[in-house]
């Protein structure tokens, strides 16, 4: 073979390596008749959100390794579908959500989307979401107003905000008829703000007097000002908080100040398993929590409710997320979870990953899992919103032996303890 | 009103002395060397994962801790006087401000590999002080006590020292102080040192009493900045009082108005300072 001939072959093969490089990465990998659905999300891994995005990331994991496991979903066409993560850290940055979604929907090709955790975050992935016409199924993502943006794509796993504190009110009813004055101190957050708010509704419609309304900011580190204030008012209960650092930090301030108080309900914080870290601070501090392990949801319950089922048992999760992470699964890892669940669901039901027929399962979900139950509002105002789940309120108390165990105290129904109260 | 006022006015003055010897650091380093050091924020957060590491990981008592984190600090102050601030410390502002710059970026990137973002608790307790109804939890007590001893020594140590007194003829004039004989580089070096030691001391303190992360130390940087411009640029003294104004303002303005009106109201007081009393309040360096 001349080298003439030579060159131009080996050309050729740059060339074509070129082109092939240069090609658009297809939508799903596919071999045979097995294809790989790509799920694009970002993680917290750094910033103030780290706790909580770490536990729904792994708890998103698990699903994606459960599903593949158990040999994929297989479509009607003979299709095997297997699922591959694709993540990057936020660093609890708005700014980077919007450029990572961006870069996950356009360059990445995700078929489907998860929400990152915390609300501020999420509303800024959703409209990404929405342009780029991708389904993103939210979790750790409870504020109602991303919900009511006219978004067609965006469904939420979580109960939402304006639901969040309100069971935490009834248990105060059922608890003591004389308890009459609320303080809320919030964090200065989309989602805390449009808790607080709804809840502050909710309180005064049942005849409390909110005597504390109060925004801190978000990198609040010294509560002692509004620990005064509280003192000042001496309400019968303090809600509020916001995420995990600065309600631990409340809590153990308040503590550390003796603030008296009979009932302290605080967001996102106290169903953590790690909040038990701050010792006495912690005892008596309740908080809503979207799910626990202790909850029964189970195949018997969906069919009573007439809805389907899917999925592992509530024990079941908790087991294995505990043998694959060495700790006991909080909400946050649950919702991951959740939202891989959900999406399973309505993949099989829509027997594709088009997004519209992905959409249109979504919008007909009457699902019962290990969460809970799962359905969305599909009416044009808040289109996604989840209309289906509702809260538990956790309390940790000592048990016999003295360990903080985490109980669940509301429901009446789901309870595994008396609440404790006074607390102090 | 009269309690809350009384609690809210105590809680206040005790972090307002530790706010004050964080700002001091930055105010003797520009007081002696016209350096203003934005790597202050990062050299705290060093300081409050030195004693958070020698505490979790060592078990020593914070306060004992803090006494390593001072030498620690003091170290990193020469080292990085002598490696970034001295080639730079005749160039105009500029470099000076862009090589502490560095290191401020330096310490944040190795921090944030190390240690991530996420905060971290000395979980150390002394118990909380109670009178009547105003508690004080002991930590916060222990960390305002250190800082007015911190700032005791600094003062006996200007004053009634020769290295002190070195420290000040070089602040005063830097080439008659050689002139009569006074090492200006090892005095520059050392006043450095001095800085940041203060910086980790303070980050020390707060370390005992707020949940600390790597870019923690930011927020205390600004309070510094505002503190030593409202003292007196270059003025130890005016830091401290500086440092209890800011202190005693974010105790008590809560009482009367929602907490979000804090830094408004701070930075209303610094503008008019700076338009009523441009030299600071004990007025600024000659």
């Amino acid at each position: 073979m001349s080298r003439k001939v030579m060159f131009v072959l080996g050309m050729l093969v740059i060339v074509a390596l070129m082109l092939t490089a240069c090609a658009p990465a297809p939508a799903a990998k596919t071999s045979g008749t097995e294809k790989t659905v790509t799920i694009g999300f970002t993680a917290s891994q750094t910033g103030k959100y780290n706790v909580e995005s770490s536990r729904q990331t792994n708890g998103l994991k698990m699903w994606v390794n459960d599903v593949n496991n158990a040999g994929g979903i297989k479509l009607s066409d003979g299709t095997v579908l297997k699922f591959a993560t694709k993540f990057y850290d936020d660093e609890s940055n708005k700014d980077r959500v919007q450029e990572l979604y961006t870069r996950l929907a356009t360059e990445d090709n995700a078929n489907f989307l998860i929400s990152p955790y915390s609300s501020g975050l999420t509303a800024a992935a959703a409209v990404i979401a929405e342009q780029y016409g991708k389904i993103m199924i939210t979790t750790g993502a409870a504020s109602d107003a991303t919900y009511k943006q006219g978004y067609t794509l965006v469904y939420q796993a979580y109960t939402p905000a304006s639901r969040y504190l309100t069971s935490s009110v009834d248990l105060l009813g059922s608890l003591d008829a004389s308890a009459k004055k609320i303080a809320f101190v919030y964090e200065n957050s989309k989602f805390s703000t449009s808790v607080v708010e709804a809840a502050k509704a909710y309180a005064e419609a049942q005849g409390y007097d909110v005597v504390l309304f109060e925004g801190y900011d978000p990198d609040t580190s010294d509560f002692n000002p509004f620990i005064n204030k509280i003192q000042a008012v001496s309400p019968d209960a303090i809600m509020g908080g916001g995420h995990f650092q600065d309600g631990s930090t409340f809590a153990r301030q308040i503590n550390e100040k003796n603030l008296p108080v009979k009932f302290i309900s605080l967001l996102v914080a106290p169903p953590e398993p790690t909040f038990s870290e701050l010792g006495d601070a912690a005892v008596g501090v309740a908080g809503p929590s979207q799910w626990e392990a202790a909850a029964k949801y189970s195949p018997e319950a969906a069919k009573a409710a007439g809805m389907d089922w899917l999925g592992l048992s509530s024990t079941e999760f908790a087991q294995k997320y505990e043998k694959a992470y060495g700790e006991a699964p909080s909400y946050h890892a649950a919702g991951g979870y959740a939202a891989g669940l959900l999406l399973q669901n309505a993949i099989q039901k829509a027997d594709s990953i088009e997004t519209a027929k992905v959409k249109a399962a979504l919008d007909a979900t009457n699902l019962m899992i290990f969460f809970g139950p799962l359905k969305f509002d599909t009416s044009a105002d808040a289109h996604g919103l989840q209309v289906g789940h509702s809260m538990i309120v956790v309390q940790w108390q000592r048990d016999s032996s003295g360990k903080l165990v985490k109980q669940v105290v509301w429901p009446a129904s789901g309870a595994t303890a008396d609440p404790l109260y006074p607390i102090h | 009103m009269v309690n809350v006022l009384l609690a809210s006015l105590i809680d206040g003055l005790l972090i307002g002395f530790v706010y004050g010897i964080a700002a001091m650091g930055l105010s003797l380093i520009f007081g002696v060397m016209d350096v203003v050091n934005l790597a202050h924020g990062p050299i705290i957060a060093l300081g409050m994962f030195g004693v958070y590491l020698l505490f979790s990981v060592l078990g020593l008592n914070p306060f004992i801790a803090l006494i390593l984190v001072a030498m620690m600090g003091l170290l990193f102050g020469l080292v990085m006087y002598m490696t970034a601030v001295h080639r730079v410390i005749d160039a105009p502002p500029l470099s000076s401000l862009l090589a502490t710059f560095a290191v401020n970026m330096m310490i944040i990137g190795i921090g944030t590999s190390l240690f991530t973002t996420s905060s971290y608790n000395v979980e150390y307790s002394l118990g909380t002080v109670t009178a009547g109804p105003i508690n004080v939890t002991g930590t916060r007590l222990a960390a305002s006590l250190i800082a007015i001893l911190v700032t005791a020594a600094l003062y006996w140590f200007l004053y009634y020292t020769r290295t002190g007194k070195y420290i000040r003829a070089v602040a005063n004039n830097r080439s008659s102080a050689e002139l009569m004989g006074i090492p200006s580089t090892r005095i520059l070096a050392l006043s450095f040192g001095i800085g940041t030691m203060l910086a980790a001391i303070a980050g020390g303190l707060i370390a005992t009493i707020f949940p600390i992360n790597i870019l923690a130390g930011g927020s205390y940087e600004l309070k510094s900045f505002v503190i030593v411009v409202m003292g007196g640029l270059g003025n130890p003294l005016g830091a401290l009082i500086g440092g209890l104004i800011l202190g005693l303002m974010e105790g008590v303005v809560p009482v009367f108005m929602k907490t979000t009106w804090v830094p408004v109201l701070e930075f209303m007081l610094f503008i008019i300072i700076l338009l009523v009393r441009p030299q600071g309040i004990l007025g600024a360096k000659e």
